[in-house]
Order: structure tokens, then sequence, then C-alpha cells
């Protein structure tokens, strides 16, 4: 009898710390136990850049702030059954979304990037350039959640989420039987 | 006379000094009484046309209050300005009817004549520019408040001519009549503002006896009055029709020797206009009724609460009560009666439609910002000042007048079971007959249209902002308690408008008239227009309707007062009414890609700013 076939999971950052990968890892020797069960795809664990077949389910850090973080996120939606948003950038914007707070201006964008490289008061930026390497991704004119660029099947919350809810929720949704946390697990204290 | 406000330089000083009198001979006017304060502010506004931070300090040691308790009303109230206004300010009334109704026009001949921008002063310090909400005119919109006076009925003609007559110097009071100073009160208010009456009913706005009610009155124990107007089924015509019997019992029933009785001449809600023709044509008739619930609950004062967007009615108020305190009906022993004392004075409002709110209304009165009270304890338990009061609509006292007069019986006989007697429609927006009606209770939408002569209407508003939106499926639901309850308000509305602009309107209206004293109310209502704003570019999916009634939900069940109790039934009474202009404007999602998400908007900006196109979103990049 041939072994069941492992699940195919694909991990990403988007505009994120990488903070939520550091907490994957936090899932600590319970993570042989999860290897047993999965392939790791595209990700920056395996350094795999591009799908190298269909995955199972795909894992977002970090919502969108740039063109770059949109197209990779429906390459994920195109390519996987299932997105889980993991942490608070992928499920809301988090900390990058603060600049979502600069709305009454005519050039919101502009502004941020003028008071980040140009006029902050705690700057020493010797070009008076904002950056602008033909390299560098767009903008985008805010920081959007992954919700609302894609349809998002779970949500994992927490900044990060620990490795326990983490190992939780996956190995629950390999089994098939993840229906969310319940309260105790995801309160804030 | 309009006085500069000093640089407070040296040269400035005795100019100063003699400021500082003016204001001080102006606290001394209202006794010093911190109770007053609106009343004290109000007359600083109108002679230096702004609330100046020395004019602050000044009143905050006259009355004994601090001047940051004195800045907390003064910044609370839309109609009193911590900048410098214009000697002459213009607001223009910005309702959703005056919009329809050609306002932009009106707008843009004003700022071509004054040559301001709305929202702004003139360099020379003569003319503001600006918006206010609705200031209950829509039977003849778009209209528009000329410091205390009124002009209706604008287009971008007579906009241009009322401009250029204030250019060369006319006083307001001349575009309403050359001979303004020579008219008698009642005259200045009727030159100024049709009454609009379209349908007379026999309780109100047909012939009516003067004192008639108030005679029977004087010779009833007070126990027989409130019996008597418990027994006609009254209940109040602002809005929640609390039975008017039982609210005047439970005023009269509170052990305490000072009772009040207040008139509630506040209507704010968009729409309504029907107290300003009582105000107008039948204020003996609710002095009247005040003087007779004074009666009944024991009173001897009584106040009748303004609207700041009415004061154009002060001057005919004032002179009906001058009138009936000389003819002995008003004042102390009343018709002849000894130890019958009751006397009236009017607080004049500054642009609030939160102090339409009972307790915010007399918030107001005390001289405080009007924000609602904590319920209970209730006003007739303890209202102003701590003491029993009895606030009531225009309607509701003019209603038991007649009540006293004709009897009980009478009054009940009129109307369906459980809404007695006749109510004020004031009806505006797309029909033929704007105007108010006044008509028995159980009439049906349908049959209402069809007197107003708008038969092709699409959806109307029953009872404002805060009531229901119908559609022509419900046109044959009746204007009762019990079915479609209204302060007045009738907005028609045709197929050509848009709901959801029309939604938003209200949404922002309710935004910006939230007192800001509790947060469902103040930040729920924006995040609701935010909302809606996103069905109107076309960003919302089904998941947004969800949010809609969520957030509605919580803002019903956490807010403080009515207001954010009613403010989300725009968008509810469409969704449930109009569900498929929302499904309509909503997009689905394809092959798990948000249809609302549009890459090429969010990264416009960054194209220019980075002064390049997209690698991955622009074909042609490169080329």
């Amino acid at each position: 009898m041939s072994e069941p076939r492992k699940a195919r999971i694909a991990t990403t950052s988007l505009a994120g710390c990488f903070g939520c990968h550091m907490a994957i890892l936090d899932i600590d020797e319970r993570l042989i136990e999860l290897l047993k069960l999965v392939d790791i795809d595209r990700s920056p664990l395996t350094d795999i850049k591009r799908f190298t077949q269909r995955c199972d389910i795909g894992i977002i850090e970090g919502g969108c702030c740039n063109e770059e973080n949109v197209h990779v996120l429906r390459d994920f939606r195109r390519n996987c059954d299932v997105l889980i948003a993991l942490g608070q950038c992928a499920i809301m914007g988090g900390l990058p979304a603060m600049r979502n707070a600069i709305m009454h201006s005519d050039d919101p964008l502009r502004e941020c990037l003028e008071e980040a490289y140009i006029s902050g008061p705690y700057l020493r930026n010797t070009t008076h350039n904002i950056p602008n390497d033909p390299a560098l991704p767009l903008m985008l004119d805010k920081v959007y959640s992954c919700a609302d660029v894609v349809e998002i099947d779970y949500q994992i919350p927490g900044c990060a989420p620990s490795g326990d809810v983490i190992y939780s929720a996956l190995s629950r949704l390999l089994a098939g039987k993840f229906h969310g946390f319940d309260r105790e697990t995801i309160r804030f204290d | 006379m309009v006085e500069a406000h000093s640089t407070g330089n040296g040269v400035a000083a005795p100019k100063d000094a003699r400021n500082s009198r003016a204001i001080t001979g102006i606290c001394d006017r209202f006794g010093n009484d911190p109770h007053r304060m609106l009343d004290i502010l109000r007359a600083v506004q109108d002679r230096f046309r702004w609330i100046s931070p020395t004019a602050m300090e000044t009143i905050a040691e006259a009355t004994g209050l601090t001047r940051i308790a004195v800045e907390g009303v003064a910044s609370f109230y839309s109609f009193l300005s911590l900048e410098p206004k214009g000697a002459i300010t213009i607001r223009l009334c910005d309702d959703i009817v005056d919009r329809f109704a050609g306002l932009d026009d009106v707008v843009k001949s004003f700022e071509d004549e004054l040559g301001i921008k709305l929202g702004t002063t003139s360099v020379d310090g003569r003319f503001s520019l600006e918006y206010t909400p609705c200031i209950g005119m829509c039977d003849q919109a778009p209209a528009a408040m000329i410091n205390d006076i009124v002009v209706t009925r604008l287009t971008k003609e007579k906009a241009r001519s009322i401009a250029r007559a204030l250019q060369s110097e006319a006083r307001p009071q001349d575009l309403i009549s050359p001979q303004f100073d020579a008219l008698s009160p009642y005259e200045r208010v009727t030159m100024a503002v049709d009454s609009n009456i379209k349908h007379a009913g026999e309780v109100l706005l047909g012939p009516v006896p003067r004192d008639a009610g108030l005679e029977k009155a004087s010779v009833l124990q007070p126990e027989q009055i409130v019996a008597e107007v418990e027994a006609s089924g009254l209940r109040g015509c602002g809005g929640a029709g609390f039975t008017t019997g039982a609210k005047w019992r439970l005023a009269a029933a509170e052990a305490d020797t000072d009772r009040f009785v207040f008139c509630n001449a506040d209507e704010g809600e968009p729409g309504t206009f029907k107290d300003r023709v009582l105000l107008t044509e039948r204020a003996d008739l609710l002095i009247e009724g005040m003087t007779i619930a004074a009666r009944a609950v024991g009173a001897s004062e009584g106040l009748i609460y303004l609207r700041g967007e009415y004061v154009y009615l002060q001057e005919h108020l004032e002179s009906v009560l001058t009138e009936r305190r000389t003819r002995g009906v008003l004042g102390t022993d009343i018709m002849g009666k000894a130890g019958f004392d009751f006397d009236i004075r009017v607080q004049m409002g500054a642009g609030a439609y939160i102090c339409g709110e009972e307790g915010a209304l007399i918030s107001s009165c005390e001289g405080l910002p009007g924000e609602p009270k904590t319920r209970p304890p209730y006003p007739v338990n303890r209202g102003y000042l701590g003491h029993p009061t009895v606030v009531n609509n225009v309607e509701t006292f003019c209603h038991a007048a007649r009540i006293l007069d004709r009897g009980d019986e009478w009054f009940h006989a009129i109307g369906t079971k459980g809404s007695h007697g006749t109510k004020l429609f004031s009806v505006s927006g797309d029909c033929l007959n704007p105007g108010v009606y006044e008509l028995p209770y159980g009439l049906s939408v349908a049959e209402l249209l069809r007197m107003v002569s708008g038969e092709d209407a699409a959806a109307v508003l029953v009872g404002g902002p805060s009531g229901t939106m119908i559609s022509r499926d419900s046109f044959q639901r009746k204007l009762t308690f019990d079915d479609l309850a209204t302060g007045g308000a009738i907005i028609v509305f045709s197929g050509k408008r848009n709901i959801l602009e029309i939604v938003e309107y209200y949404m922002s209206f309710f935004v910006h008239e939230s007192c800001g004293y509790c947060t469902p109310c103040r930040v729920g209502n924006v995040f609701l227009q935010k909302a809606i704003q996103k069905f109107r570019k076309g960003n919302a999916d089904s998941s947004d309707i969800d949010y809609l009634r969520d957030l509605s939900a919580t803002i019903i069940e956490t807010s403080r007062c009515g207001l954010g109790v009613t403010s989300p039934n725009p968008i509810l009474s469409t969704l449930e009414n109009f569900p498929l202009v929302y499904s309509a404007v909503s997009k689905k999602s394809e092959d798990g890609m948000k249809a609302t998400f549009d890459i090429q908007s969010a990264i416009e900006e960054a194209r220019g700013i980075a002064k390049r196109r997209s690698y991955i979103f622009d074909r042609d990049y490169g080329k």
C-alpha cells in the first residue's frame, strides 16, 4: 500500500516583517511531525521562487503595500486551494497600514514618502531623494489587507501568532477538522 | 455694527477695553447667569461675528465659569464661531431637497459675485459663505439664511441679484422688503417665508377660536385637564409618540415646588417644517396650549426652545407673548384667576440638530453644550435644573388647546385606533404641491401622494432620515403610529433620483450632527458613510452588505440617545426596501480575485511619483 499523499504547502511574506515566518519555526520539534505530513513548495523556507506544481495550502504573511505584493498574492490564489492569512498584517494591514492614517491629503503617498525620506526630523539622507530604482515595485496608494485583494479562506490572528496556534491550526486543517479557534485560544491577555 | 478683532498689540488697547466693556455689558444683561450661556454667546457672536479667546475669558470671569467651560459651549453650536465671520454670513441650506432643486447653481452665483469660495470669509470681513443642514424650507428650496433673514426659492439669477444688493450696502432685511422696518413682526415673517398651507384640517389649521381652550381649562382642576388630554388619545407629535396625558400626569405627580413646561420648537429633522407654519400662523394657539399644560402640571415658568434657523420668527413670537400678557392670558392671574401664574420666554438655539432630543434641549437651556442626558431620570421626573419638566412638540401643545375647547371625544373620534386626531405633514421633494397638509391619521401614502401630485414617486421618505424610506410596493401603508410613524416629514423622490446619493447625504448629515459624546455614534456613522461611498464608487461586494447590517446593529444597540438609535435608518430601510439598488452595484469575485480591488487606480499615484510605469501591470512597460 502506498503512502498517503503529502499535502503541499507554499508560504510567502508580503508587507510583513518575517515575524510570522519566525513564528512558524516556533512550532519547534513538532515541525518534524508536521513535515511527515507536508512538502513545502514555494517558500522563503525552501528558497523556491516559483510554484513547481499546484499546492493545497498557501500561507500568507503581510498585507499588500506595493504592486509586487498584489502580483504574488494573486499568484498564490491561482495556485493554492486554500489560502490562509497569517498574522495581523495579512488580516487587516497591520503596522504598515499606519500610513493609511494619512487620509486628509490630496497626495497621501507622496506625503508619506516625503516625511520618511526628506522632511522627517530624525533623518540623515544626504541624497535628499526618495528611492526610485527601476527595480523597486510601485507602491500602492494605501496598504490593503489580503482579503481586500483576493478571497481568503482562513485567518490565524496574532502579532505574531504563537507557534502553538499555528501548529494547532495546521494540524487540524490537515486532518480536515479545522473550524476556527475558540475564544480562549486567541484572546489578547 | 461689527467690530474688527484686535490683534492684541498696544495700539488696539483702547478698543480692547471697549470690547471687553461691551461683553461684560452683555453678560450683565443676562444677569451673569451661567445658565444663560447660550444667550450670552449668541449676543457676543451677533455683535463681534465671532467668539474670540479674549471674549471667552471675559465671559468666564463674568459668569464665574472657567474659560474651557465657555469654550465647550461655544465650540458645540455651529452658529457660534471660534474664528471671525463676515459681517454678513450667508448660510446656504445644503439639504438633499435643495441639492435636487438646483443648489449648485446658486452656490456658483454667490461665489462668483462675492469673489469667495464656499466655506470662506472675504478678506475685508464683509461676507462669509457656508453650508448649513436643512433650515426647514424644503417646500421652497433652495433656501438660505442671510444673518437672521431667510430667503427662499433661490435661482442662480436671484442669488446674483441678492449678492449684488448686499455688496452695494443693502441690509439683509431690505431683501425682504424695502419697507421692512415699517412692517409688523407677522408681516416680516410672512413676506420672507410662505406658510404654504395646502390642506387645512379641522383641528389646527382651520378656524380656531381664540383662547376657547384656555377659558375652559381655567375653570377645571389640574387633574381634570390631565384626564381630558389622556382620554383624547393625544400622542406627542415630534416623532416618538409618547402619550401626552401620561407625560403630564408623571410631571404633576412629582413632589417639587418648581415645575417647567418647555416647548420643543427645534424641528431639525430634514424635511420637517410643519412647526414653522404653526409658529407663524398659530403662535397664539401654541402658547394657549402651553398655558393649559402649565395649569395641568402646576408650572409657573415656560420656555419655547426655538431652533437657531428660525431666528426670523423670534420677534413675531415675542410680540405674541407681549400681546398675550397685556390681554391677561399670560403672566400673573391668568384669566383673572388668582394664583394662575405662568410666563414664557423664548430660548434661541444655535444650529444643533441634537437639541431636538429632549435631554439635549434641556442641557442647552441650562447653558451647557447640547448633549443628551443619561436616562433615567426622565425629564418629567428631573429635568431642567433638576425639576420636573414637560417637553412637548409645538404641534402637541396646539392639539392640547383644541382638545380642551372641543372635548376629548371629538378629538378621539378623528383618526384611527391608537392614532387619534389629525397630523400635520410637511411634504417636499418631487411633487407639484409641496407644503403643509393637515390630515387625519390613517391615510395611506398613496392617498397623500395623490393630494400632493407626486404620483410618479419611486421612493418616499416618511419621517425624515430617522424614519423609513419606502418603495412603490409599500405605498399602501398607512400613516399612523403603528405602521409608518412620522414627526411630519414626507419627502418624495422620483425615479430619476439616485437612492444611494440620498442615503449618503443623510449619513453625512448624521455625521455632522452627532454630538460626539458616545463613540458608536461619533465613529460608527463615519464608517457607515464610508461604506456607502464604497457602494457608490462600485467598490463594494456582498460582504459589505453584511458589514452595513452588523455595524448598524452595533450603533443602534450601544448609542446613548435617539440620534444613534435612528441614524442607521436610511441604510437599513433602503436595504430592506431597495435591495436591488445595493446588489446592482456590488461586484462578485471571479476565480477568487476581488473585483472590488482595482490595481490600476491603486498604483496611479505611485506612477506619478516614480515617473515610470509598472513592469508588472503596464503591458507597454519599457516601450
